[in-house]
């Protein structure tokens, strides 16, 4: 599972970024955070709004800071998604 | 019983409706009681000016961030901009201006918002209002602004503001830009993204009200209590009258020359207003506090550095330029008006 933060940079960005790191330690999945602050890059993903969170390239949030918990519940969701 | 936000919410409301009503009188007994500090001096001046504004205005700032955040999960930068897509010139840059009040938005997005916009194909003057309306008409602007001055004044600024927004955006529209955006943002294609629109309970709306007063309120006390604090120095230690030359009517370079210094200076509107409030105490004339007071709010040096990553030089000072006439006009009016 390839995780990505996007955003150029700000605190929101950062705040981010350690929460999906502490997310994927917590719920036990093999995952890589990559930070992407290229804002050709980011725009390309079409969200309007930053930080955003990518999973397996797909947008899963834009905007906000979710909760480490709210992280979580993410990756899990996309997990399931995945093998069914 | 567990409490939801709800309930917690009006449970806060009536200590906050509490807190505000005795706090005058709370104020009076500190100062003049309990410190017994002398009436009539320069320092008790400053300090019970401190002292009131600053718990004062925490306390409408609180209750105006919450309100403002219960409204605000009603809107978002996407919907915004399927309202704007396909609209005609003028009436886009009339939404666009409206629609920039209520959408929650940080100029730190401005770039991935600009591009979304362009590739939405809505026209550079339309988003270009939406970008002068989100900073200048700020909730937090016109609550403070009705708090401190009544409900004209707060009115006039926004009325002036949606203005500025509609007719800066018209004129850069009229004046063909296309060719000063950089030309990578037209050729960006992103992925369709499945918007999945939630919609959310009250309760959720309400949550989502108290994060905003926890994100925004710890944000920008700092700037609050700075700019109460510098308020509380004019408002003791310059004399009355002191303003009306530099910033009077009658000084007819007062309004450009507020607009330029007001552009690099980045402040928020809570640090700006206890400021604006002390200045015309000392009688600074309305139209050139209130174009002071939108040239630091509404342009910002660092938003223009973060569209400069989109935008070609000459379009930055298009922007910069435009808008800024736009405010120097309201000041000209309302001074001579008022």
């Amino acid at each position: 599972m390839v995780i990505k933060v996007l955003g150029s940079g700000c605190t929101n960005c950062k705040t981010l970024e350690k929460r999906a790191l502490e997310a994927v330690v917590s719920v036990h999945v093999t995952a890589t955070v990559e930070k992407v602050t290229d804002i050709r890059a980011i725009a390309a993903y079409g969200i309007l709004r930053t930080p955003g969170l990518v999973i397996d390239e797909e947008v899963v949030s834009s905007g906000s800071v979710p909760t480490v918990d709210a992280i979580k519940g993410l990756i899990v969701s996309h997990a399931a998604k995945g093998t069914s | 019983m567990k409490l939801n936000s709800l309930r917690l919410s009006v449970l806060l409301l009536a200590v906050w409706l509490i807190a505000y009503a005795v706090l005058p009188l709370a104020v009076n007994v500190l100062v003049y009681k309990l410190l017994s500090l002398e009436e009539g001096t320069r320092l008790t001046s400053s300090l019970y000016f401190f002292l009131y504004e600053a718990p004062k205005v925490l306390l409408l700032m609180v209750i105006v961030v919450f309100g403002v955040g219960i409204v605000r999960s009603y809107f978002s930068p996407e919907k915004t901009r399927k309202v704007l897509e396909n609209k005609p010139l003028l009436l886009g840059n009339v939404l666009a201006s409206a629609l920039g009040i209520v959408t929650p938005f940080c100029s730190c997005s401005a770039v991935p918002l600009f591009i979304g916009f362009v590739e939405a194909g809505i026209p550079l003057g339309v988003t270009f209002s939406f970008l002068t309306a989100a900073p200048m008409i700020n909730e937090i602007a016109v609550v403070l602004l009705f708090g401190l001055f009544g409900w004209r004044v707060a009115l006039l600024y926004v009325s002036m503001g949606l203005a500025i927004a509609i007719l800066a955006g018209y004129v850069i529209n009229k004046l063909n830009v296309e060719r000063y955006v950089e030309d990578w943002v037209y050729a960006i294609r992103s992925k369709p993204q499945n918007s999945r629109e939630e919609v959310l309970t009250l309760n959720a709306r309400v949550e989502f009200g108290f994060t905003q007063v926890r994100e925004i309120v710890s944000k920008v006390w700092v700037y609050l209590l700075v700019g109460i604090a510098v308020g509380a120095g004019i408002h003791g230690y310059v004399p009355e009258n002191f303003m009306a030359g530099l910033m009077g009517k009658s000084a007819w370079w007062a309004v450009p020359v507020s607009v330029l210094i007001g552009v690099p200076l980045y402040s928020n509107a809570a640090g700006i207003i206890p400021v604006v409030h002390a200045l015309l105490e000392k009688g600074a004339s309305l139209g050139t506090t209130l174009a002071f007071m939108m040239s630091v709010i509404g342009l910002s040096l660092p938003e223009t550095i973060i569209l400069r990553k989109v935008l070609k030089l000459p379009l930055i000072f298009i922007f910069v330029g435009v808008v800024g006439t736009g405010i120097m006009l309201v000041g000209y009016l309302f001074n001579a008006i008022m």
